[in-house]
């Protein structure tokens, strides 16, 4: 058998198609991104290290304990050990930028599977699909659509990280037991108030999870779109492969993996009903 | 004046052609018979129910009898399928959506078997929870909800969470949680039947004593008997979607309605039902000056169950006196009074 389905040349077609009639539109689109991730590095390199550092550690002395902080605020020393600071906060402002845009289309998306049979039928094979997809592919599209740079790789991470946090939201509004929606509805509640004070506080350990892991897929895609020169510590990374030099890499590396133990943690701390420890 | 709660030929049937469900019960068929021939589940039947205002209405029946779904569908958690439910002569079952809400809000409020509290709040703003929904201050549903929790006499624990507290503590939180609200009407779906038998009277006595500071019309549901006879002002019996009978424990106990009734009353005992608290009499007895720790004759304990009094009780003529926790006299019991409990479960 010999027959040939020409996927590729749709998929190019579409791709040409919404570059011809959605430029104006991806401009929007770039601009409003480009804002909010040069903002957040901005406000992020601002202040002096040391000073996001005390505050970074402060919080993890907050939310988790002792141990930890003295862990956040050494790690964080490294990485000025290391000259890699300015990349560091590149990557996180990435991260941010990617996680509050996946975060705010998600959670709704979440909400409205939880609620409609046929919402969550539609959107779970899409899920999949984006979740299973080697990363690299989205690269092309995104590239094509706004070029090199911050922007696309916002763009790319915003889609491979959104999928936890839509499948978690579902799950956790759909675990709400019976028993508590019974309550709320029993003492008077409206649709807006059952959604906001029953089922979304109860829903929180499982939305938390979510977001726990949209932000940790974030951090990894982040790494990869430093392949369309989207900088930060991927960056670093992908130079030290270049230039065939090991010990470039790894301290890439090491910078990458601080940053997501630390986000790990804190992020993680949020999840157990507002009951610390 | 007519009662405070109605319901008027309530039926309720689960499946996906309602109105086919309602014909094969108008043509009278059983609960089997409809699920085996239309896969109808039926909930209730034509139920007609006069509640009266402040009285502690008990419906029992065995599980799966439907009486979770008749007191669902009071505040309207189930739609009924057929008839009407009527508070204050208002028809709740015609009500919009808004009117509903206001309903619930103001009006009819619910204790859960299985507590149902919020696990993300304090007792406190657990407690506060409807006042909180249906929009009173802050600074006061907090105020109110600290008084309901000491009327139920755990004011202790009010910044503790949900699953700090015991079965029976979580359980004083959800009647708090009810009782602030100040509805007339409470809805009880098992409230107790999930704790241990020597909470759940200290529960039923709770109950009872805030029943006393303040009559509320009370729909309390419950499988257990030694439960319904003890609160009940009067009980219906259920039975497979339907009552088989209403009335006083008394009632029901000397004349039951059928041979289903009858053997649902046979085993009750009532040496293990009520206390000698339950029972006692005002009054003066020779030698005991009731309000004092003065007596003659050494009180019974006012939690001692019938069944411990009754060899203090053989060895005398006199009335035996009854003393409260705190050790002075509440008052006494002789033997008429003792003899006509144990034979009728005759108490109020
Ligand atoms: N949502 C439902 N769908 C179908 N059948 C139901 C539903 N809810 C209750 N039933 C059925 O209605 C009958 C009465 O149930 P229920 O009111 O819970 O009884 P009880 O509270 O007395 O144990 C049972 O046969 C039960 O299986
Ligand atoms: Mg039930």
């Amino acid at each position: 058998m010999n027959f040939d389905i020409p996927i590729d040349q749709w998929v190019t077609n579409f791709v040409d198609f919404l570059l011809e009639y959605g430029q104006s539109f991806f401009d929007i689109l770039s601009i409003a991104l480009e804002t909010l991730t040069f903002g957040i590095e901005d406000s992020l390199m601002f202040p002096p290290p040391w000073l996001l550092i005390i505050l970074l550690t402060g919080l993890a002395a907050w939310r988790t304990n002792w141990r930890f902080a003295v862990f956040t605020l050494a790690s964080l020393m490294l990485i000025i050990g290391m000259d890699l600071w300015q990349e560091t906060v590149a990557t996180l402002a990435l991260v941010m930028a990617a996680t509050l845009v996946s975060l705010s289309i998600g959670i709704p998306l979440g909400i409205l599977a939880a609620y409609k049979d046929w919402f969550e039928r539609i959107i779970r094979p899409v899920l999949d699909l984006m979740q299973t997809m080697p990363a690299f592919v989205y690269l092309i599209p995104a590239a094509m659509f706004f070029g090199l740079g911050q922007v696309p790789g916002v763009v790319a991470t915003i889609i491979f990280s959104m999928p936890p946090v839509v499948r978690l939201t579902n799950l956790g509004i759909r675990q709400v037991p019976k028993d508590l929606l019974e309550a709320g509805l029993a003492f008077g509640c409206t649709s807006w108030q059952l959604l906001r004070k029953v089922q979304f506080p109860a829903a929180r350990p499982s939305i938390m999870a979510g977001i726990n892991q949209t932000i940790m897929l974030a951090l990894s895609m982040v790494v990869i779109a430093s392949m369309i020169g989207a900088g930060g510590l991927g960056d670093t990374v992908l130079r030290g492969i270049q230039r065939l030099d090991v010990g470039l890499g790894f301290e890439g590396g090491l910078g990458v993996v601080i940053l997501a133990i630390i986000l790990d943690r804190i992020t993680q701390s949020f999840g157990n009903n507002g009951i610390r420890r | 004046m007519s009662a405070h709660l109605i319901l008027e030929n309530i039926s309720k049937v689960f499946g996906l052609n309602v109105e086919a469900g309602l014909e094969a019960l108008r043509q009278g068929k059983s609960k089997t018979e409809m699920l085996e021939s239309s896969a109808h589940v039926l909930g209730v039947r034509d139920i007609n129910l006069q509640i009266e205002r402040g009285e502690l209405f008990v419906i029992m029946g065995l599980s799966g009898s439907g009486k979770s779904t008749l007191v669902r569908m009071i505040n309207r958690l189930i739609d009924p399928s057929a008839g009407r439910v009527l508070v204050d002569d208002v028809d709740v079952t015609a009500m919009s959506n808004h009117e509903l809400i206001e309903v619930r809000r103001r009006k009819i409020s619910m204790v859960f078997q299985s507590f149902a509290l919020l696990p993300h709040l304090s007792i406190i703003e657990n407690v506060a929870f409807g006042l909180h929904i249906a929009g009173v201050e802050k600074k006061q549903a907090m105020e109110r909800a600290r008084q309901a929790l000491k009327l139920v006499g755990i004011s202790e624990v009010a910044d503790h969470r949900p699953d700090q507290l015991s079965g029976g503590m979580q359980q004083r939180v959800g009647l708090a949680r009810a009782w602030v609200t100040e509805s007339e009407i409470m809805l009880m779906d098992e409230a107790f039947s999930a704790l241990d038998p020597l909470i759940r009277t200290e529960m039923q006595d709770a109950l009872l004593a805030l029943q006393q500071s303040a009559k509320r019309t009370i729909v309390f549901i419950s499988h257990d008997l030694a439960e319904a006879v003890r609160i009940a002002d009067r009980i219906a019996v259920m039975a497979e979607g339907e009552i088989r009978q209403v009335g006083t424990p008394t009632e029901i106990i000397e004349n039951p309605a059928d041979d289903y009734v009858r053997a649902f009353f046979r085993d009750v005992q009532f040496s293990r039902l009520f206390t000698a608290g339950d029972i006692a009499m005002p009054g003066v007895t020779p030698g005991a000056i009731p309000g004092t720790k003065s007596s003659m004759l050494e009180p019974v304990s006012a939690t001692d169950l019938l069944e411990d009094i009754l060899p203090r009780a053989a060895e005398t003529e006199e009335s035996l006196p009854v003393a409260d926790t705190q050790g002075n006299i509440m008052g006494f019991i002789d033997r008429t009074r003792l003899l006509e409990v144990l034979a009728r479960g005759r108490v109020k």
